[in-house]
């Protein structure tokens, strides 16, 4: 029933085309991150969702109904962005209650509504105070709140933790995920931080210059990237990619050692390897070589190290270590890569 | 940064003081003349018109002639009615004019602002024979509704301007967040945007309505007869071409000051507040 579908959604901006032919569905509970970087269309897609935008072409379909058309009021949906957006002349009450009155919801309900929000996120202590008295953590509450009260059938959320500082981001995204296990709502969130995407969606939209590169689970999407720009942009650091030529079932990239092909694929010519920070090993090499590397820098995280080298060829790469390696800055090392974690692409950039 | 600054140095700080009122001094003179001889005998203006008004030339001549031979109570309520009305339409259809600029994207946006904004380079006396003729021919020429409609052309497009500017400024996310509410358009304009620009709107307001209380104008030309005339109008009544009934005049000018004083100190607050807007943060 919460279900909500773009239909071959297109969106032209004067000649230039931001959208080009979205077309996917999120199930009724289902909880959607659509993540990319700045400029890829993914809040213009969310702002389509709500009626905010008008597609060039496609349908929104919500709950089964074709809402192309429809106002935002009318689609059953509630919007949190990420500046809030709270009424400043009204209460929180009155922040939480204008969309039901406007809506002509009688009296008793939108009490009820507004008691309901006000338990689930706490914000008793507040409803008489205007926003400009509240803190940014908990402006952000009560437009969830306002969002709540209004019992849509899709939440639409964008970047809403954007304003917010590191230790409140990590609360109130918490809390986000703590609201959609109570209420089992439909939820489309749109974010460029791939931490609140992994860790929010049960499934992940990546986008990229208007056009949707792969949907799937996050394991999905950091198991399997479909190509050479989802795997660069799920994973921190980013994955390690260079340039190579496969040759009779053997991979071979300047500053690499060697490396088979997976078993029953036979495949010649230029590919781009993928290798994550955690599928390479070190072993100390005694000086410089046609096959060493050198540490240039080391990121002491706490549980984990992030060691950067310079390869025989100039390229970087980052190699994940425990933090008590025994590697210092200026050594030399070779590096052996554990096969299962090889990604290739084609020159395209599609995975092989 | 400049307060520090100041209170750091004493001798900074009073070299200010002393150029700003100064300064104050040369604005306020002409108006504290008026006043003054606004209360002296007219042999009191000539003998000595420097002097506060003392004994033998203290005199309320001039505010005696202005209630009894003029009919100044009218003219006052003609004033404050173009003023009034010319000022919230100006300030009504511009937002509404503001907003449909800045708000909507339309073919033919660019072209309607720079109609719109064209208004300002074009001096609306040069227009005056042409509007003449078209309030003749309307049968509204020597009523209150021509000087109100001139008026409010005239400083729609500097409203318009200002306000277009100032609300590409609000929030998007609030617009949307009440779009999403199902608030009207008109709802969103007045009950959202437009308390946000409050101090906006009533630096426009002190801009349009001075110079409307001040015309004289059109006034003289579109409404002069004796049921509409303004203010300013009447005023011209005491100054003759061979006799000038001095201390009616200043008299006259010095009541006219008073509603635009009560007007400025209500909005004074909010336009303080719109100018050190963007300096002072």
């Amino acid at each position: 029933m919460g279900e909500l579908a773009f239909r071959n959604i297109t969106k032209r901006f004067d000649k230039t085309e931001v959208l080009r032919h979205i077309d996917f569905q999120i199930e009724d509970g289902e909880f959607v991150v659509i993540v990319g970087p700045s400029g890829c269309g993914k809040s213009t897609l969310l702002r389509i969702a709500a009626g905010l935008e008008d597609q060039s072409e496609g349908q929104v379909i919500i709950g089964g109904t074709d809402v192309s058309l429809a106002p935002p009021a009318k689609r059953a949906i509630a919007m949190v962005f990420q500046s809030y957006a709270l009424y400043p002349h009204l209460t929180v009450e009155g922040n939480m209650s204008l969309g039901l009155k406007q809506a002509r919801t009688p009296k008793d309900v939108i009490k009820e509504r507004i008691a309901e929000a006000t338990r689930i996120l706490a914000l008793e202590p507040y409803l008489k105070r205007k926003p400009g008295q509240l803190s940014g953590g908990q402006r952000q509450r009560v437009a969830i709140g306002r969002a709540i009260s209004r019992h849509p059938q899709v939440f639409l959320f964008d970047e809403p933790l954007s304003n917010l500082d590191a230790a409140l981001r990590d609360q109130v995204r918490m809390e986000i995920a703590d609201l959609h296990r109570r209420l089992g709502a439909t939820m489309l969130y749109v974010t460029h931080d791939q931490v609140e995407a992994m860790t929010l969606a049960d499934r992940i939209v990546v986008m990229h210059d208007g056009v949707v590169q792969q949907i799937g689970t996050p394991r999905e999407l950091y198991k399997t990237p479909a190509n050479t720009f989802v795997a660069g942009f799920i994973g921190s650091p980013r994955m390690n990619m260079f340039q190579g030529q496969a040759n009779s079932g053997v991979i071979r990239a300047p500053g690499l050692p060697p490396l088979p092909l997976p078993e029953g694929t036979a495949l010649s010519g230029p590919v781009t390897v993928g290798l994550r920070a955690n599928g390479l090993d070190l072993h100390p090499a005694p000086g410089a070589g046609a096959d060493t590397s050198e540490v240039v820098d080391i990121d002491y995280l706490g549980n984990v190290c992030y060691l950067r080298l310079t390869l025989p060829d100039d390229a970087t790469m980052v190699v994940e270590q425990r933090p008590d390696h025994p590697f210092s800055l200026g050594d030399h090392v070779t590096v052996t890569v554990q096969p299962e974690e090889v990604h290739l692409f084609d020159p395209e950039g599609l995975r092989i | 940064m400049f307060r520090t600054s100041a209170r750091q140095n004493p001798l900074r700080s009073s070299a200010l003081h002393l150029v700003l009122i100064v300064y104050t001094l040369i604005c306020v003179a002409p108006i504290l003349l008026i006043i003054m001889n606004s209360f002296k005998s007219r042999r009191g203006i000539f003998g000595a018109p420097l002097e506060f008004p003392r004994g033998e030339t203290f005199s309320l001549e001039g505010y005696e002639t202005v209630f009894t031979i003029g009919n100044f109570p009218l003219y006052f309520q003609n004033s404050l009615i173009v003023t009034i009305v010319s000022l919230l339409l100006t300030v009504v259809f511009g937002a509404m004019a503001a907003f449909a600029l800045s708000e909507y994207r339309y073919r033919g946006r660019e072209i309607l602002t720079l109609y719109m904004i064209l208004g300002l380079m074009v001096p609306i006396r040069l227009g005056t024979v042409g509007i003449l003729n078209m309030m003749a021919a309307a049968g509204i020429s020597n009523t209150l509704t021509a000087l109100i409609l001139v008026y409010t052309a005239q400083h729609l497009p500097l409203a318009i301007f200002v306000m277009s500017e100032l609300m590409r400024q609000v929030s998007d996310d609030l617009k949307n967040a009440a779009r999403i509410d199902g608030l009207s358009e008109y709802r969103i304009l007045f009950r959202l945007v437009m308390p946000v620009m409050r101090p906006a709107i009533a630096t426009i307001a002190v801009f349009t309505m001075i110079p409307i209380w001040n015309d004289l104008w059109f006034p003289l030309v579109l409404a002069p007869s004796e049921e509409t005339r303004t203010v300013t109008l009447g005023a011209q009544f005491f100054i003759g071409q061979f006799v000038t009934n001095w201390s009616a005049v200043l008299a006259a000018l010095s009541l006219a000051i008073i509603p635009m004083l009560v007007l400025y100190m209500l909005f004074s607050r909010q336009i303080i507040r719109g100018i050190t807007s963007g300096a002072v943060k």
